[in-house]
């Protein structure tokens, strides 16, 4: 363990990489035999970045955040966040997960969902109800404190369960198709408002998604993926500013860098045919 | 469902209320007291008439309620005019007996099939429809005990053993506080705190987990209530023994159903609390706890009934000379039945109240579980 921490250190060049992967690589040991959920992946993510991960189902997007996250270990090559092992990251709090279903506890309130990640790290009261408070009004649940999870329809939980990451309050934020539940309109709402809240507060952010207009409204960087093995075929660096009104998803340099989102998907399709 | 249709209960009593006409009289004619022709006139009304007005009523709740008359009433003019006359019954009182019962069944189906508004009278069915049921098992056992003249050794009539708890509440007090709140309770208690904490042990340690596990799952499947004999041995002849079985016999399903439930967290769920570097404790106490909470309850109502159980039958094997187990094997063999009986029936009683009041608990703390808010997953 404390040889890869000081491999990871001596190898992390860059001081501004929040995530640096260097040849990483992941086969999962199945009874059909291995199966390889990524390859060859070379990916150095900066702070403040928000990077999108497109790519078809089962090439291996969520593996590569939960790599990030600890929750599997890499068989090949290296990963370091802040230039610490991913174990050591997540013991440092140091990032948000947000799961592709919800999973908030069926025996607490929405507001004590939201609140669990801050009773865990021993917050002040005042300060959870403050967060929990701000984060709810954020995804605009507020009038939902006392439901129960089973009450609330499924975008609400979703919802929820981003509010209770965005309390949690970590630098790199990983959010695994966090929207894929929700409908047009709140699903545009949300995108504004994490774009706001990833401008004020200089988070670095992996998002997963299947949209294409969705990962060129919101990225700086979007890492199009294809399957068997999982493997990075291209990354795509937006032109678009900073600030950016929904309408400028009609805009021809929108439409443009969507349309090279488009053929990267494509391409990586064409292998498996 | 519609209250003026013929239902074939009301129909068949009919039938049985005519062949009981010609097949009078009710009693042998050796009848100590013989039920007088208006009596047996007024059973046969009563059915007839209660039969064709439940159809011909306007709404459920009143044929019901006419059904209700008429069922319990021929009853109690059965059961009233047997008394004096044990065994004299002949086939019409079975018929009408028959009939009465049938007039019942239906009142319970129209009542079931009720659907009312106030949340008062929600309550008053769910409480009224068990009561009759209930009350139903305890007519014909006394119907017909008493009208067939059944062995009182064999199966004495509720009304004996009701009189026999009357006359006996001392000795019954202080068998149940013997059993009950010193065996049973102290067992209980012990037991499934102790299953509890080693579930939790072998959850922490993994060879505790890899050797205890099988040998619970084995030991809790063998007749444990052999051991009751060495229990005496050990811990002498008061309650303490019996005590001891208890303990054993609830530890095991306590261990065992612990054990599944602080598996049965999702992984995504797990998955969350990893992310938070949350740390084993915190899991355990705000996620793995509350998932097993299901499963920890129904050890506990399993135990309910294993601890009763295991008191009484460890006292046959030797006691002081107090306690319900003591009590039924002592009089059995004084052919004192409705003594028996009588313990039976607090035994019962007991047993529901304590298998209740865990399974209120459950419902108020399991609140969340799709079994108990029945809704989706
Ligand atoms: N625990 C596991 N054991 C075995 N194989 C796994 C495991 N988790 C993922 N895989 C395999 O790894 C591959 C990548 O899975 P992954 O969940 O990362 O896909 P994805 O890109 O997130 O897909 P989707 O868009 O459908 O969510 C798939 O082929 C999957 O079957
Ligand atoms: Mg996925």
């Amino acid at each position: 363990m404390l040889m890869t921490v000081n491999q990871a250190t001596a190898t992390s060049v860059n001081q501004n990489a929040v995530v640096e992967a260097r040849k990483l690589g992941l086969t999962f040991q199945t009874n059909d035999g291995p199966v390889r959920a990524l390859s060859d992946v070379n990916l150095t993510i900066n702070k403040g970045e928000f990077v999108s991960f497109i790519g078809p189902s089962g090439c291996g997007k969520t593996t590569f955040l939960r790599v990030i996250a600890d929750l599997e270990q890499p068989t090949e090559g290296k990963i370091s966040i802040n230039g610490m092992t991913p174990e050591q990251a997540r013991q440092a709090r140091a990032y948000g997960y947000v799961f592709q279903a919800a999973a908030l506890f069926p025996w607490r309130t929405i507001e004590s969902n939201v609140g669990l990640p801050l009773e865990i790290i021993g917050l002040p009261k005042a300060e959870q109800q403050e967060r929990i408070k701000r984060t709810m009004d954020l995804v605009n649940l507020t009038g939902f404190e006392k439901k129960y999870p089973w009450q609330l329809s499924g975008g609400m939980q979703q919802r929820a369960s981003i509010a209770r990451a965005l309390a949690f309050d970590a630098d790199l934020l990983l959010m695994d198709e966090p929207f894929g539940a929700l409908d047009e309109i709140v699903r545009d709402h949300l995108n504004e408002q994490l774009l706001r809240l990833w401008r004020q507060t200089n988070k670095t952010i992996c998002f997963v998604t299947h949209s294409i207009p969705e990962a060129v409204y919101l990225s700086t960087r979007i890492v199009v993926m294809s399957p068997r093995p999982g493997r990075v075929t291209d990354v795509i660096e937006s032109t678009l500013p900073a600030e950016r009104p929904l309408d400028i998803r009609e805009s021809p340099e929108f439409l443009a860098i969507a349309a090279r989102v488009r053929d990267g998907l494509r391409a990586g399709h064409s292998y498996e045919d | 469902m519609s209250f003026s249709r013929l239902s074939w209960q009301v129909a068949l009593a009919l039938v049985l209320c005519a062949v009981a006409m010609t097949t009078m009289p009710m009693l042998a004619a050796e009848a100590a007291a013989p039920m007088s022709n208006g009596t047996s006139t007024l059973v046969i009304g009563l059915v007839a008439l209660s039969a064709v007005a439940s159809f011909a009523m306007f709404s459920g709740a009143a044929s019901a309620a006419v059904l209700f008359i008429g069922a319990h009433g021929a009853a109690w003019l059965l059961i009233a005019g047997i008394s004096g006359n044990e065994g004299m019954a002949r086939m019409p009182y079975f018929l009408l007996l028959a009939a009465a019962w049938l007039l019942a069944w239906r009142c319970v189906a129209i009542l079931s099939a009720l659907k009312p508004q106030s949340p008062q009278a929600k309550t008053f069915l769910r409480l009224l429809i068990p009561a009759i049921f209930g009350a139903w098992i305890l007519i014909l056992w006394e119907a017909v005990t008493r009208g067939a003249g059944v062995p009182f050794i064999l199966l004495p009539p509720p009304s004996a053993i009701a009189a026999r708890i009357g006359n006996s509440l001392p000795i019954l007090a202080a068998d149940v506080r013997q059993t009950i709140f010193k065996a049973v309770l102290f067992g209980y208690i012990v037991g499934c705190a102790s299953g509890f904490v080693v579930a939790i042990l072998a959850d922490r340690v993994p060879f505790l987990r890899r050797g205890l596990l099988p040998i619970g799952n084995m030991v809790s499947a063998l007749p444990i209530i052999g051991v009751a004999p060495i229990m005496v041995i050990w811990f002498g002849f008061e309650w303490q023994s019996k005590a001891a079985v208890v303990i054993i016999m609830t530890f095991f399903p306590m261990l065992v159903n612990t054990v599944a439930g602080l598996a049965a967290s999702g992984h995504m769920e797990r998955d969350l609390m990893r992310t938070y570097a949350s740390s084993y404790w915190q899991t355990l106490f705000k996620l793995r706890l509350p998932a097993a909470a299901p499963f920890i309850f129904n050890a506990l109502k399993i135990n309910s009934t294993l601890a009763l159980i295991g008191a009484i039958v460890a006292e046959f094997f030797g006691t002081p000379i107090v306690g319900m187990g003591f009590r039924i094997s002592t009089e059995i063999g004084r052919m004192n039945v409705d003594m028996v009986w009588a313990e039976i029936a607090v035994a019962a009683l007991a047993g529901s109240v304590f298998y209740g009041v865990v399974a209120f608990i459950e419902r108020a703390t399991t609140f969340w579980h799709p079994s108990v808010r029945g809704g989706r997953a």
